[in-house]
């Protein structure tokens, strides 16, 4: 697609934005081998509109399209993953498409449209169940899971077509975490919407927030400088590091490996209170802000020595790992998604890396800081859980060499800029340590109108789906922490 | 089986001591519960930081299982109720049912800022929150904190087992 004639946003991502041609636009972007990000609905005086973020090899591309006659042409055709992004425009909005799958999918009947202008409709839920498609035949049966789940993980419903002990088919309901964030963004000021896009999935805080300060600033034209921006790309590999730890160790667990998670658990830890005594918070909530970083930190030679420690533990544990036979045969061959399957499906991030979907904004394009860090980027064909892991390990090491590199590099300077009071669109882009975060923006006179955010596990869910069809029961959890994808950050 | 042996060496032992409580609180304490307390963790809407702080607490630094506290799988098999929020509008129904399920007597504590009040997402009316877990089943201990941090976490398990 030809990028000419198309408005560039400002800010340092390279996103441009289009009106119309909903359908051809989403063809041809699909032909050059594009993919779909997000969805999303607004309405203002002149009417509903939804929104479609795609990504090709120039950037991204934003496309605007306005709603005549109450609905709009189906995209579940060219990219599956729109689906339950256009089922839920319609439980937010009430604005309907085209799609053959008219479920609801955020709303569990206990609101009405809560972003529709003229407010929020009440409504009482219906009490028939919600039609999961059933597998029927001798010998199937059906094992309903959640959304309260054995352990210390979000709640989410799981609905398992079994024969024996084999997985015939897989369907999710989600959305038992909805809060209403995208309500709840519509009048924040500027620093109040900065605190609860930190908290859309507390995993991944930096990324959200880094994302929201990322739109503010496109939206108000304002660069950060060179060693806020370092920073933020420090911040965001060390969470990207722990998040990896963390799996890590989880995986061997639910292999029955503790001494995995005991291992893994310790250095994560170290690194959580390095965190805390560097940046003042264990996860480093708050710490992007709108206009630079909310906490510097001197003592880098401290933080580089923390990494080369870090490396020597994972490069022993990744060793131990890979030479133990048990674990070795839990993790390969399950939960396998073919890289075809995977692209067909749009798995992105890092689950999309394991299945050959080579793609990561921090190598294909590359803002400030990663435009000089020349990031490799970490791929896998196997697509099963011992790809997932393997991918997990790569680039724990590839962002330990990054984080050094930035602390080489950061220059003395400011790290925070004032705001004006602004309006416009702006739109942030991140590669979180699960894939790519998107914030979509609108701010009139330093007052948000309407913020999208838009997680990875969007994508992959749906994909989970296929990875677990023809395993065992057990290999269940082993599969799904695989992923590890977001419940908050899906429902909203 | 050598080279995890020699990692299992190389990191010695890491568990810190139980954080001290209010000594005011003691009534009966871990003593009275022969070391052994039972928890089903509930997570009815968080951002899932807070979910990130309690696996902490079973890191071989706070080591939650060696002093006899353990997470359980079913709410009949569990003594206290950890609970962290904002309660969703549709985590409501299973926040209720989870507690019912419990034998008597019982404990419930409330993690994180969202836990106490519902927080940010409840700083102004939310159609989609309930508010905090008190406003859905009766709580006996609040940990303040977004996250609240592994060691007030486990203070707060302590005080409401002394309480």
């Amino acid at each position: 697609m030809d990028f000419e004639g198309m408005e560039r946003i400002r800010g340092i991502a390279p996103i441009w934005k289009a009106e119309g041609d909903w359908l051809e636009r989403a063809e041809s972007c699909r032909d050059e081998g594009g993919r779909l990000v997000s969805l999303w609905g607004s309405e203002t005086e002149e009417g509903a509109f939804v929104h479609a973020a795609y990504v090709l090899s120039k950037g991204m591309l934003i496309v605007k399209h306005r709603v005549e006659g109450g609905s709009y042409p189906d995209l579940s055709g060219i990219f599956p993953c729109a689906s339950r992004m256009q089922r839920s425009i319609f439980d937010m909005h009430g604005i309907d498409h085209q799609g053959r799958d008219k479920r609801p999918w955020l709303c569990h009947g206990f609101w009405k449209f809560p972003l529709r202008k003229g407010g929020l409709q009440g409504a009482t839920p219906s009490s028939e169940d919600y039609p999961f498609v059933r597998v029927e035949g001798e010998g199937v049966h059906e094992i309903a899971v959640g959304p309260v789940h054995a352990g210390i993980i979000e709640p989410g419903h799981f609905r398992f077509q079994v024969v024996g002990e084999k997985l015939l088919r897989l369907e999710e309901r989600l959305g038992y975490k909805h809060k209403g964030i995208e309500k709840a963004f519509e009048g924040m000021t500027i620093p109040e919407g900065a605190r609860l896009a930190a908290r859309i999935s507390g995993d991944s805080t930096v990324a959200y927030s880094w994302a929201y300060a990322m739109a503010v600033e496109a939206a108000c034209g304002i660069t950060v400088s060179s060693r806020a921006g370092l920073l933020r790309g420090i911040a965001l590999e060390r969470e990207r590091v722990a998040n990896h730890l963390a799996d890590l160790g989880a995986l061997g667990n639910d292999a029955g490996f503790s001494f995995g998670l005991a291992q893994f658990s310790v250095i994560r830890e170290d690194m959580l209170r390095i965190n805390k005594s560097v940046f003042g918070h264990r996860l480093m909530m708050d710490l992007v802000v709108p206009g630079g970083m909310s906490g510097d930190f001197e003592e880098g030679g401290k933080m580089i020595e923390e990494t080369n420690i870090i490396e020597s533990k994972v490069r022993d544990l990744r060793e131990i790992y890979m030479d133990h036979t048990g674990l070795q045969d839990r993790f390969l061959t399950t939960g396998k998604v073919e890289p075809a399957l995977a692209a067909a499906l749009g798995l992105t991030g890092l689950a999309g890396r394991a299945s050959r979907n080579a793609a990561d904004i921090r190598v294909d394009h590359a803002y400030f800081p990663y435009d000089m860090l020349d990031v490799s980027m970490a791929t896998h064909y196997g697509g099963d859980v011992a790809a997932r892991v393997s991918v997990r390990f790569d680039e724990i090491f590839e962002s330990l060499r990054l984080i050094r590199m930035m602390i080489e590099r950061l220059p003395e300077g400011e790290i925070m800029q004032n705001l004006p009071a602004c309006s416009g669109f702006g739109a942030g882009w991140v590669e979180g340590f699960r894939g790519e975060v998107l914030l979509a923006l609108e701010i009139e006179n330093g007052v948000i109108r309407r913020a999208h955010p838009h997680d990875p596990s969007w994508q992959n869910w749906p994909v989970l789906e296929f990875a677990v069809t023809g395993n065992i029961v057990p290999d269940f959890p082993l599969i799904n922490k695989s992923f590890n994808l977001s419940y908050s950050g899906h429902d909203l | 089986m050598y080279r995890i042996i020699r990692e299992i060496l190389k990191y010695g032992i890491k568990t810190e001591p139980a954080p001290a409580c209010d000594p005011s609180l003691k009534v009966g304490g871990m003593e009275m519960l022969e070391k052994s307390l039972a928890i089903r963790h509930v997570d009815a809407g968080s951002c899932n930081g807070c979910e990130l702080e309690i696996h902490a607490l079973n890191n071989p630094y706070y080591l939650l299982e060696g002093s006899g506290i353990q997470f359980v799988a079913s709410p009949r098999h569990a003594d206290m109720l950890l609970v962290t929020g904002p309660v969703s509008r549709h985590m409501e129904a299973a926040l209720k049912a989870t507690y019912d399920a419990m034998s008597e007597p019982r404990l419930v504590v409330a993690v994180g800022d969202c836990g106490r009040n519902g927080g940010i997402y409840c700083s102004r009316r939310n159609y989609a929150c309930c508010g905090g877990i008190s406003s859905v089943i009766p709580v006996d201990v609040e940990i303040p904190g977004c996250p609240p941090e592994p060691e007030a976490i486990l203070k707060g398990i302590l005080s409401a087992i002394r309480s």
